[in-house]
């Protein structure tokens, strides 16, 4: 057997799949089907043959070729301006989202499409967001011609209803690169002006330039003080108008006492002013700033169903003609036309043809459903098979689905918690200061005036929180950094926080649990011979049921001819093979008597050769790799399941989760959503792992909501969190990781809160002098930002990730 | 000394002109992509081989 996979599987030279069911050679090349090979002819006659050699293989498999028929509804104006982003007398622009972009051969294609339409004028790649721009004469060619060039090519750009929902904002946050800019420039300058200040030797020269350059310090710092450290203080005055005391009070505070400390100085000439820390402090913390706010550009974590809906649909008329029309426009009692691999936008009753509806994204589940005429299939499906006619029985936004979506978990404002462990801290450290200010105060007023004023500034100077707030940003944003090496990506750092304090884990089973592509398959009944294995094969090659694959797959040898072959929908399948007549199918089409209801549960085949019944096959699931040492670190949580399947696997999953894990199956979406809406007002901190648009609610209503997805740029429901399944085995090391961060951010407070100490001891007395100041304060910054970047490498290291 | 007034002038006015360069790149998009351009420089240009660009029929009507 292993001896012949080896022997002359060839890989295909445009998508590198093994040529397996299809060997064609054209050119000296093989290619595993018509679609890759014509795209080579394609870029062959276009001299664009350096795609192949840029990288090997770059190719996209053409075997799904559809319909450019769909396109249609790009040629109708309204959509076309929905869509583009710039139209003159000349040219339009347009950005396509392109998922299917993967390494720098497609960058160099997709840069070169003008070779391949004349049209178009120019196309530039974001490879990080996969969009590429293009710019193309509308005279010369149009949006439709584009795009199917496009697919042909094998880069179908994703247009979806949520392109059509107003212009796109996702322009790139550039206001933090600008603030940190201003902030550096002022930073150096400021810097070098003070210099004289730090050293002795220099007294001469700041006798003579003191003013001068004090002076021209407050001039560098008031770009500081206006633009770039504004953040600062409209955060700090939000949290006072909600009477709340947030962690941009203390450095608000800190911030403008020495702004205007530094001032009072200048103008009266009693000191050089602290505009070195000033700037200096802005800086740094927009460092940290800046890595809190890195979220990941590229993946999208608040999509909801209208980026996965299509943007139009075959209507037939009456008259029979089809016609392309906007899904909004969809009206109840329309007829629609749905292809092979097209979506199902609205609810909608079968009326012709075979349906087989994959409704992976809704439910996670793989196998495709079958649908008899006159049964309403819910949007969100997807076709597979032939095309069907529908009727449409609920607009869009009536829809089952959409009316998930339209539940108030999803239109209710996360809130920002407040209690994070930096807002907590900020709170008892000013409340601390200004006690100890307040004490200098009393201390000093009697005795010296002068002397009182100079210890409550300095106080306040110091206790500027520098060290705390700049501790969380920069661990929390390396853990960020960390977790998307291991493939776990974090919608912002705040789920850092919500992750360590997790005390609930819900699963949910088809999907996440289990490997949605692998089924198990166990025969069960008569041994079969090889001549019978190779007959049912032979009849289940006609099939395209996919539990037909399944079976066929598993089954090895050459298929034979087939006489007589029928498939009954919903049944099962007839064919004569060398005489004898084979039946492979559900219990009652061979009809066997199912006593047992267990049995039922099971998706089970049944084989009967000339009437006598052989056996049947079942499909089990496949539990994800490592599933089990997962369970095993996460047994001090509570764990639950929530399943949309029926029973069947119950047995199972109690021995992997344990005695005390709850188990519901059954579940429908919106029971999913009160089960951990349950759990939340029993004080859980609960995390919710799941992957289909069923799970959505879910995912949304709980603390931290992780969608598990086998590619990323997939679609996956609104979270909080994205994790690529082949990190699923890595899920505990992420929560004990986040737990250590904590820890690692206490440990920065309190090499924050040695350096307080130390200067309040100092500033109470009044023995502040600049110099000591000066060169305090950055370097109190400093440690703390290498001493959190060294602990959680370190941390990380240690834990594996 | 008081050449020293004139070299701060000139150091800042320098200073100032790589801020304003520096925020001319941020506004002309160089920083919101910090990954295509690093494999765009990498492609070789091509030789014009045989420059029959045929006008390709995409007319997919």
């Amino acid at each position: 057997m292993e001896a012949a996979l080896q022997t002359n599987v060839q890989t295909c030279y445009h998508c590198g799949d093994s040529c397996v069911d299809e060997l064609i050679i054209a050119d000296d090349k093989a290619f595993c089907c018509t679609g890759c090979k014509t795209v080579y002819e394609l870029l062959e006659e276009n001299n664009l043959c350096n795609y192949y050699n840029l990288e090997e293989n770059p190719g996209i498999s053409g075997k799904k070729s559809v319909s450019e028929a769909r396109f249609a509804y790009l040629d109708d104006a309204g959509v076309e301006a929905q869509l583009i982003r710039f139209k003159d007398d000349n040219i339009c622009k347009i950005t396509f989202y392109t998922p299917q972009m993967h390494c720098s051969s497609c960058i160099w294609l997709l840069e070169n499409l003008f070779k391949l339409n004349p049209g178009i004028s120019e196309s530039t790649v974001n490879f990080l967001r996969k969009e590429v721009s293009l710019t193309y004469f509308h005279q010369k060619t149009n949006l439709r011609e584009v795009v199917t060039l496009l697919a042909r090519i094998g880069y179908e750009p994703e247009i979806t209803l949520a392109d059509t929902d107003g212009k796109k904002t996702s322009k790139p946050n550039r206001a933090i690169i600008y603030k940190l800019g201003v902030a550096a420039f002022s930073f150096g300058n400021v810097m070098l002006l003070a210099f004289p200040d730090y050293l002795a030797v220099t007294e001469g020269l700041q006798r003579t330039f003191g003013s001068f350059f004090g002076y021209l310090s407050f001039l560098l710092a008031i770009p500081v003080f206006v633009y770039s450290a504004r953040g600062f203080f409209t955060s700090a005055l939000e949290g006072i108008k909600q009477r709340m005391v947030n962690i941009d009070l203390p450095i608000a505070t800190g911030l403008l006492a020495l702004f205007l400390v530094s001032i009072y100085q200048v103008t009266t000439g009693t000191g050089p002013g602290y505009f070195d820390s000033f700037t200096g402090l802005v800086f740094f913390m927009l460092i940290g700033k800046y890595f809190q706010q890195k979220t990941y550009d590229t993946l999208s974590f608040d999509r909801d169903y209208t980026s996965y809906f299509p943007v139009s649909v075959t209507v037939l008329k009456e008259n029979g003609e089809e016609e392309a029309v906007a899904v909004r426009n969809l009206k109840v009692g329309d007829r629609i036309r749905i292809r092979n691999q097209e979506l199902i936008p609205a609810d909608a009753i079968l009326l012709r043809g075979q349906a087989m509806i994959d409704y992976s994204f809704v439910s996670g589940e793989s196998e495709p459903v079958e649908k008899v005429m006159g049964e309403v299939i819910y949007a969100g499906g997807r076709q597979v098979g032939e095309s069907i006619e529908l009727e449409v029985v609920k607009e869009v936004s009536q829809g089952y689905l959409t009316q998930l979506w339209n539940d108030s978990v999803f239109s209710k404002n996360e809130e920002q918690s407040v209690s994070t462990y930096a807002n907590i801290a900020g709170k008892w450290f000013i409340i601390i200061t200004l006690i100890v200010a307040a004490g200098a105060l009393i201390y000093w007023v009697p005795r010296d005036m002068d002397m009182a004023m100079k210890a409550f500034i300095s106080v306040l100077i110091i206790a500027c929180p520098c060290a705390l707030s700049l501790a969380t940003p920069f661990v929390h944003g390396h853990t960020l950094r960390i977790f998307g090496k291991n493939k776990f990506y974090l919608k912002n750092t705040a789920v850092v926080e919500t992750l360590a304090k997790i005390d609930t884990v819900v699963f949910d089973k088809t999907g996440t649990l289990t490997e949605p592509s692998a089924a198990e398959l166990n025969y069960s009944g008569k041994a079969l011979t090889a001549a019978e294995e190779q007959s049912i094969r032979s009849v289940l090659s006609h099939s395209t049921h996919p539990l037909s694959q399944r079976i066929f797959q598993s089954l090895k040898g050459e298929t034979i001819a087939v006489q007589n072959f029928q498939e009954f929908t919903g049944k099962g399948l007839v064919g004569e093979v060398n005489g004898a007549i084979v039946r492979v199918g559900s219990a009652s089409y061979i009809g066997v008597n199912v006593n047992a209801v267990k049995d039922t549960l099971k998706t089970s085949v049944y084989v009967s050769v000339n009437g006598v019944i052989l056996g049947y096959y079942t499909f089990y699931n496949v539990y994800r790799q490592g599933l089990k040492d997962i369970l095993k670190d996460l047994s001090d949580k509570k764990l639950a399941v929530l399943s949309g399947d029926n029973n069947h696997e119950e047995a199972r999953l109690k021995e992997l989760l344990g005695r005390k894990a709850e188990l519901n199956f059954s579940q429908s979406p919106v029971q999913k959503l009160e089960y951990i809406q349950q759990l939340k007002n029993q004080h859980h901190q609960v995390m919710m792992v799941g992957d289909g648009l069923n799970d959505a609610g879910a995912l949304r209503q709980s603390d931290a909501g992780i969608a598990l997805t086998n590619s990323i740029t997939n679609f996956s429901p609104s979270c909080d969190a994205i994790l690529d399944a082949t990190a699923f085995d890595k899920l505990s090391k992420f929560l004990k990781f986040s737990k250590t961060t904590m820890t690692i951010i206490l440990a920065t407070f309190a090499v924050s809160l040695v350096y307080n100490v130390i200067g309040l001891t100092l500033a109470v007395q009044g023995l502040f002098s600049p110099i000591v100041s000066a060169i305090l304060m950055p370097i109190s910054s400093l440690s703390v930002i290498v001493f959190a970047t060294i602990a959680v490498n370190i941390a990380a290291k240690r834990a594996g990730l | 000394m008081y050449i020293i007034f004139l070299m701060i002038a000139v150091s800042v006015t320098v200073a100032g002109a790589f801020l304003g360069a520096f925020l001319w790149a941020v506004r002309s998009g160089q920083y919101d992509d910090d990954y295509t351009p690093a494999v765009r420089m990498l492609f070789d240009n091509e030789v014009p081989a045989k420059s029959s660009k045929k006008p390709k029929g995409e007319s997919a009507a």
